[in-house]
């Protein structure tokens, strides 16, 4: 069994800003295991730009904000294996992977960095009725056929779910020739960012339909269309709206999940409404030494947020390793009110700033973000209107930290008044 | 008349409000956060322009990311896909090399957006 | 010409196949769809019933009890995954006449191992039931096994025993010809044949008609199923039944042999004997039923549903008649699966009664290895695979751990897979709660490789099922 002092489970945006933020805090003996063919995630196959505006201040594409720090951890020879997928990670921190050179093997780790990432909420999981053909994908399925095998999975697209990536595949389909016909959106609001509905579908009279939801599927081999319909308050189809809509695809945009098996295999709590690790503000886990970063925490929006919060990680593990073990001070529990719904970190143990990320469980207009510690309110943050489809952050100082007396914060929203 | 607009500059997406004559030349704009959208205000209501974002075949087989280095006529996008689609990237065709140049008369050059060869 | 035709590759005819296989004779398997076990079979509970559920002195209940004797030795023998992980028929105390009924009938009926236990006895062993029932009827027989992976190990074992199997092979059309029936397919292919056996599931009265026979008809009857993320594959240790009812043994809660939460079916009789859809009001039904059994099912684990159309006959048992060098195997709805080993012994008898007469091969192979199930092996024999084929260092489907070169061992092996849906039978790829939302793109790859065609040539289930269309860039 080989030692290594920080291993970084997977080699996307989170995995490689969280390595190269350990390297430039001074570790050395760093190994990034990626299971795919090379460095970059899932932003390999976002080839639409719109990343990197706060990194880098300059809009880049998927690709080439990957690129950025592929180049980075190159540039520091960061040792990485690719092809290798993680089995197992034990609670004292012994990582079983596996690779088609090496065969099975095991790493003792000093550190973890858990960074694999969110995958696609399937068709399954939404219980929609009719029969099984092919041509219903989930829209990064898709994505992967269009943009890195160079095939066409569809000429006539129903997309459910209007999360960004449905947005992207809608503008993608279309400029590569096929014809969407609707965008159909359980919640009476997007789930995507404002740009991508403007851009993606308006620019090309693609109608976006809340409230509606696909109730069924038809076609015996390939789809051949799909009955939708308007839902009431509570989420339930409308019998008299259902219209069919003749189509041979629908993509699934759906929602994103933190793939945490290896987290829950570690015997890390998770948080029931992330998905992901409870955390710390260095994003360090319930087991002391292994960190979590990026989608598989929490799903973000942006990926320069990914970024950021992975160098937290990144910096606070090669602290742990050189420093060696912290007596923490007495935790601080944040607490959502449900209109928030959750917040990351989930604790803090530290005194000094730091940046509390959250979402918000619906669209609220003219509304202030209120943190209280107790009965005192330490944060009142007017806000024009907060979306569930975006990250908000507050920042928390030093002072404010240090003066709280309940031992936990309240984080809540507030109408205006 | 008023128009209202979602800025497509960054992730924000400001809610913009042009107000425009009946030649719709723009008279003011308001909503923007940043300089920018302004600009992108003005741009929009008079002549509305975007990046696009592709795959361009390889020379041997599949397909490379590419962009246009520039934003580009909006109503002109389709017709630079079909300009986009028929050409062939060498395979040794790295992260930013230009494949088409002043695609369309256009000024914006299409580059890809990766090396080919990973 | 062959001695013998099967018309139908469901689990059926597989076994018979395989049983068939020991005898120097030339053997077919035809199949409509493109794969084998496309039936009701690739959609059922997935149960060997221990066999108290059939009107004693019925076929079902005689082909049933003997089956599920056999079952354990079949898994074994063709390297399918078994487990007996034991019954159970729960009530309410206003049922409880129903479970000593059922008791009694199982007892006629031969099946060892029953008895009933209260209430204490019954959360002891299941801690999830809901605390309102009472009692329950415990059978210490009852197994679960997979029905396609069952029927695809069956018909390989018949295919390396030198069976052919034909595919996209739809039956138009039977004719005797002096002592020869003449197959013929939509497609116009024909096969000729001096015995057939007709194990056409829902379309058994249909083949059956070509033969001559109309006494009788079949129809279809709908079973939709929710299957649940492995992390509920603990729920229940055992198979969890409801005191039945005429439509069929209710809705049940069971683990599965791969470690999922199965929850079905329901029961709704059917016209379309092609329509397997999901309906929203058969969701409805099984999260109510399903919870007069259970407390605190995970629902929102839910990673896949399904439907399967059961082969109801008109007679109400199994129908098997042997009539002119033709035997017919009809309704051969639930207890199906767990009769099935029977039912091909006893075509094996009835073919020797209409005179076949064959001599057993000397080369006869009767076990079936498996297909390489990576996850299940020790360190040492992983490590020694990736050695020999470093296709097997490579997981392609991440959530059920499926690696290239199983994927690949299950396009070459008999019967191969071709498509996408017929992978996922075999290796699991794409099975996992993810549904192949990250694989199904690197298995079209390798299929496309392994069969020499185009990717937009590779298809989830053969036919029209394509996956995608056309390069987005046009060829080169």
């Amino acid at each position: 069994m080989s030692k290594v002092d920080l291993v970084i489970i997977g080699g996307g945006p989170a995995g490689m800003s969280a390595a190269v933020a350990a390297y430039d805090a001074g570790l050395r003996n760093i190994l990034i295991l990626e299971r795919d063919t090379s460095l970059g995630g899932i932003l390999r196959q976002c080839i639409h730009n719109g990343f990197g505006l706060h990194r880098f201040k300059e809009e880049l594409t998927g690709p080439e904000y990957a690129y950025r720090y592929e180049l980075q951890v190159r540039e520091r020879n960061i040792p990485f294996k690719l092809n290798t997928m993680v089995l197992n990670v034990s609670p004292d921190k012994v990582i079983t992977a596996m690779n088609s050179e090496d065969g099975m093997f095991t790493i003792e780790a000093g550190a973890i960095i858990l960074a694999m990432g969110c995958r696609e909420r399937p068709k399954g999981a939404l219980n929609i009725a009719g029969s099984r053909p092919a041509g219903i994908f989930t829209a990064g399925t898709a994505q992967k056929f269009v943009n890195m095998d160079g095939y066409m999975p569809g000429k006539k697209v129903v997309i459910l779910g209007s999360g960004d990536i449905g947005l992207i595949m809608a503008r993608r389909m279309t400029l590569e020739g096929a014809k969407v016909e609707a965008v159909c959106e359980l919640m009476p609001y997007s789930g995507g960012l404002a740009r991508n509905i403007e851009q993606c579908l308006n620019d090309f009279n693609i109608p976006l339909m809340l409230s509606h939801t696909v109730v069924e599927i038809h076609g015996k081999e390939r789809v051949t269309g799909v009955t939708i319909a308007k839902v009431d308050e509570r989420r339930k189809p409308i019998p008299e709206t259902k219209q069919y809509i003749e189509c041979d695809t629908l993509l699934l945009s759906c929602g994103l999940i933190p793939e945490n098996e290896l987290t829950r295999g570690a015997g890390i709590s998770i948080d029931r409404v992330t998905n992901g690790a409870f955390v710390d503000q260095n994003r360090q886990t319930d087991i002391e030494g292994v960190f979590a970063c990026g989608n598989v925490l929490h799903v973000h929006d942006l990926v320069d947020y990914v970024s950021e919060e992975s160098e937290i990680a990144g910096k606070a593990a090669a602290a742990y390793i050189m420093n060696g073990k912290h007596e923490k001070a007495v935790a601080i529990e944040l607490k959502t009110d449900g209109k928030i719904r959750y917040t990351v970190p989930q604790r803090i143990t530290s005194e000094e700033n730091v940046t509390v990320y959250f979402r918000v469980a619906d669209v609220y207009r003219d509304v202030r973000i209120v943190v209280k510690d107790g009965e005192n309110v330490i944060i009142n943050k007017k806000k024009q209107k907060v979306a569930p489809g975006e990250m908000e952050t507050v920042t928390l100082t030093s002072a404010m930290i240090n003066g709280i007396t309940s031992g936990s914060l309240s984080f809540g929203i507030e109408g205006i008044n | 008349m008023i128009r209202e607009l979602t800025c497509i500059i960054c992730p924000k997406g400001c809610q913009l409000k042009v107000e425009l004559d009946e030649n719709k030349k723009v008279i003011s704009v308001t909503g923007y956060t940043c300089k920018r959208g302004e600009v992108y205000a003005n741009t929009e209501c008079t002549a509305p322009m975007r990046t696009i974002t592709t795959t361009a075949a390889v020379i041997g087989g599949g397909v490379v990311p590419v962009k246009t280095d520039k934003t580009v006529p909006k109503e002109m996008m389709f017709d630079c896909m079909k300009v986009i689609n028929q050409v062939r990237v060498s395979e040794d065709a790295k992260l930013g090399d230009i494949v088409i140049e002043n695609i369309l008369g256009t000024g914006a050059n299409v580059v890809t957006t990766r090396n080919v060869k990973i | 010409m062959y001695d013998i035709v099967i018309i139908g590759a469901g689990v059926v005819g597989g076994m018979i196949a395989r049983t068939l296989a020991k005898y120097d004779i030339n053997l077919c398997i035809l199949e409509k769809e493109n794969d084998v076990a496309m039936g009701a079979t690739k959609a059922n509970s997935a149960i060997v019933h221990a066999g108290f559920d059939a009107k004693e002195g019925s076929l079902k209940a005689k082909f049933n009890v003997r089956g599920s004797e056999m079952m354990e030795q079949v898994a074994a023998e063709l390297g399918v995954k078994y487990k007996r992980n034991e019954s159970l028929v729960v009530a309410f105390e206003n049922e409880r006449a129903e479970i000593e009924a059922i008791y009694e009938r199982g007892l006629r009926n031969g099946v060892k191992g029953l008895s009933i236990i209260e209430k204490d006895e019954l959360f002891a062993l299941e801690p999830n039931l809901n605390p309102d029932l009472s009692c329950a009827l415990l059978a210490k027989t009852g197994a679960i096994v997979c029905p396609y992976e069952l029927c695809i190990a069956a018909v390989g074992n018949a295919m390396d025993n030198g069976a052919d199997l034909k595919l996209d092979f739809e039956v138009v059309n039977i004719e005797k010809n002096g002592e020869v029936y003449v197959i013929t397919a939509a497609d116009g292919r024909t096969v000729e044949a001096k015995y057939v056996i007709n194990s056409a599931g829902v379309y058994s009265d249909k083949i059956a008609a070509m033969t001559g026979d109309a006494d009788f008809n079949v129809h279809p009857r709908r079973g939709e199923y929710m299957l649940l993320d492995k992390e509920c594959g603990k729920f229940t240790q055992r198979t969890i039944f409801h005191t039945p009812t005429k439509m069929g043994k209710g809705i049940l809660v069971s683990p599965t042999v791969d470690g999922n939460l199965l929850l079905g079916p329901t029961a709704v009789d059917m016209e379309d004997k092609d329509d397997t859809s999901t309906t929203s009001e058969g969701f409805n039904t099984i999260i109510d039923r399903s919870t007069d059994n259970a407390n605190g099912i995970p629902f929102n684990k839910v990673i896949t549903s399904f439907c399967g159309l059961r082969a109801v006959g008109s007679t109400g048992d199994f129908i098997i008649k042997s009539r002119n060098n033709v035997i017919t195997l009809a309704g051969i709805e639930s207890p199906g699966l767990s009769s099935a080993p029977a039912i091909a012994e006893y075509v094996e008898e009835l073919l020797k009664e209409a005179g076949m007469n064959a001599s057993l091969k000397t080369d006869f192979i009767p076990t079936r290895k498996p297909a390489h199930a990576f996850r299940e092996m020790s360190l040492a024999e992983k490590n020694e695979i990736i050695k020999k084929d470093n296709r097997y260092g490579r997981i392609v489907c991440r959530c059920e751990g499926v690696t290239e070169g199983e994927i690949v061992e299950a396009i070459h092996q008999n019967p191969p897979a071709s498509d996408v849906d017929g992978v996922k039978r075999r290796t699991r790829g794409g099975m996992g709660r993810c549904q192949g939302g990250f694989c199904s793109p690197i298995v079209v790859e390798i299929l496309a490789r392994e069969l020499e065609r185009h990717i937009d040539d590779i298809t989830k289930f053969g036919k029209g099922s394509v996956l995608n269309y056309n390069k987005t860039k046009g060829d080169m």
